[in-house]
């Protein structure tokens, strides 16, 4: 009555990108880096009723040498920008960043002289979740789209991470 | 035998300073000789930005100060304009203004008992109360349709009437959270690791505090009854009755005794004025300065004239300084606001009860080991977002 009763007798063949990419994209860890606002909405998403275990992303790290996934909660003031883009330069590869909420991504509504304009002027962004701050619900569906785009990484070649 | 001193330095990323506040430590072996928080990462410069903001326009950003009270912020910045203008909200934008930075405090104070414990060791108490805060939400966003940043408080009274099934919702919020808190005294109350972890720890005397400026949950662990809801009364608070919950030992163990007393308090309030809610309008009418409501201004011709001005001039208060306090859950937050007479205020400055708390951090942690620090930080309960601005 489990797992093994699904799978066929005998070999499954499989592309090794294939295989590295499903296990990537379920055990994404993210770097537990709450700033402001939407890191709260992010405990959230962590908490009891939305669960992102259910995705395999609740391992939160509090290093950034184990973590894979950055999820910039809150916005970014000149004075954390350097600290982020070392963070993030910590980071072991492959990895990716969500950018959440308005702040992280365009500078919110605070278009003054203190908020960086958009955190993807330091790191690479691959998925912004819009929403000041974002529902759980919205996050959570980052996440499975960033998943989606983990799917279609290429090993070798052009891919971004090989860069 | 010749030693020295380390330094340490902790944040801004670090999964216990509740955000990105960084403190450079002196330690010898592992005792804190000194020890200094460094603050300003998340500055925001909304006090200049609302120097170029519509008196209204301000409410969404005081939101976004202390994100886990952001009702308490709406409610000091409205009684300050409102004074500023001499207008005062109807009785059933006050009784509901109570309740629900009521259910603010509530809210900021479970967050503070899920991360708090969190940091020490206690993982599953944030689970614990993240079910609960979801409870809490739930109200907020059917006021207002947001989950976190209401901006609920108008100048003048509230956004809009109180939604219809409001009262049953509010009135599961009081049936059920006792049994909830006894939930949360049977895990941490009595526990041994708990109470190693916070009798004792991070203690600061009477005459210490006062003279520091803190305020809220710490002050009253010291033994000093000050809460500026019994103090100087605002929004019709003189018509409720509940207790200000004090402590003598002044450690982290008395703090989180006033804070879990303080949310019983809290629901003793937030049922008095679902008992008591008046009826009438939710927005004083005052044309010119408030704006009409929805209806209003959809069938009135003068309201929607009225309407159109406010939202595309503003209004004009009289030349002159107001400053207006209110009891946060945090303590004391104050709102200075200077007019020159134009339609955007000339100077803003909030008093954040944090940044005060948090200044007073070396008093609290010199003398003590490394890792008490982290408990010290989290009985204090900063919220980055107030304390940099």
């Amino acid at each position: 009555m489990g797992l093994e009763e699904k799978i066929p007798d005998g070999i499954i063949l499989a592309t090794a990108e294939k295989v590295v990419n499903w296990a990537r994209k379920r055990s994404t860890w993210p770097f537990g880096f709450g700033l402001a606002c939407c890191a709260i909405e992010m405990m959230s998403s962590f908490g009891p009723k939305y669960d992102l275990s259910r995705f395999g992303m609740e391992v939160m790290r509090a290093s950034p040498r184990q973590a894979d996934l950055m999820i910039v909660a809150g916005r970014v003031s000149n004075k954390m920008a350097p600290v982020l883009k070392r963070l993030y330069d910590q980071m072991p590869n492959p990895k990716w960043v969500i950018s959440m909420g308005a702040c992280a991504s365009c500078g919110g509504i605070f278009n003054n002289y203190a908020i960086l304009q958009g955190v993807d002027k330091i790191v690479p962004v691959d998925i912004y979740v819009p929403g000041c701050p974002p529902r759980p619900e919205q996050l959570i569906d980052g996440i499975v789209k960033l998943q989606k785009l983990i799917d279609q990484e290429k090993l070798k070649g052009d891919s971004r991470q090989s860069a | 035998m010749q030693t020295e001193t380390m330094t340490v330095n902790l944040g801004p990323q670090h999964p216990a300073t509740h955000g990105v506040l960084r403190v450079v430590l002196e330690l010898d072996g592992e005792v804190v000789i000194k020890c200094t928080p460094e603050v300003g990462y998340l500055h925001t410069g909304i006090e200049k930005t609302a120097e170029a903001k519509l008196y209204y326009k301000v409410i969404p950003m005081t939101d976004r100060m202390d994100y886990l009270a952001p009702m308490s912020n709406n409610l000091g910045y409205c009684l300050a304009v409102e004074k500023l203008l001499g207008v005062e909200a109807p009785p059933k934008a006050q009784w509901a203004r109570v309740l629900l930075t009521e259910i603010t405090r509530l809210n900021s104070h479970l967050v503070w008992l899920g991360t708090h414990a969190l940091d020490i060791g206690a993982m599953s108490m944030l689970l614990y109360v993240f079910r609960e805060r979801e409870d809490l939400l739930t109200i907020y966003e059917a006021v207002s349709g947001q989950r976190m940043m209401s901006t609920y408080f108008r100048i003048g009274g509230l956004t809009d009437d109180l939604p219809s099934d409001f009262e049953p919702m509010v009135r599961k919020v009081i049936r059920t959270f006792p049994v909830r808190f006894d939930e949360y005294e049977n895990i941490l109350t009595n526990n041994r690791i708990w109470r190693n972890r916070t009798v004792g720890v991070g203690v600061i005397s009477k005459e210490e505090a006062i003279k520091s400026g803190i305020t809220g949950p710490i002050l009253r662990a010291a033994g000093v009854k000050h809460d500026l809801r019994k103090v100087r009364p605002y929004s019709s608070y003189e018509k409720f009755d509940f207790d200000i919950p004090t402590q003598e030992a002044s450690d982290c163990f008395a703090r989180y005794q006033v804070r879990l007393e303080e949310m019983r308090q809290s629901l003793r309030i937030i049922q008095q004025a679902i008992d008591g809610m008046p009826e009438g309008r939710y927005l004083a009418r005052v044309p010119g300065v408030v704006r009409p409501t929805k209806e209003e201004a959809l069938f009135q011709m003068e309201a929607m004239i009225y309407h159109f001005k406010l939202v595309t001039e503003g209004f004009h208060p009289p030349k002159g300084e107001v400053y207006v306090t209110i009891e946060s859950p945090k303590g004391e937050l104050g709102y200075y606001i200077v007019s020159d007479g134009g339609t955007m205020p000339y100077r803003m400055r909030v008093r954040p009860p944090s940044f005060v708390n948090i200044s007073a951090l070396s008093k609290l942690v010199v003398g003590r080991l490394l890792a008490d620090v982290i408990a010290c930080i989290g009985s204090v309960d900063i919220v980055l977002g107030e304390v940099d601005r």
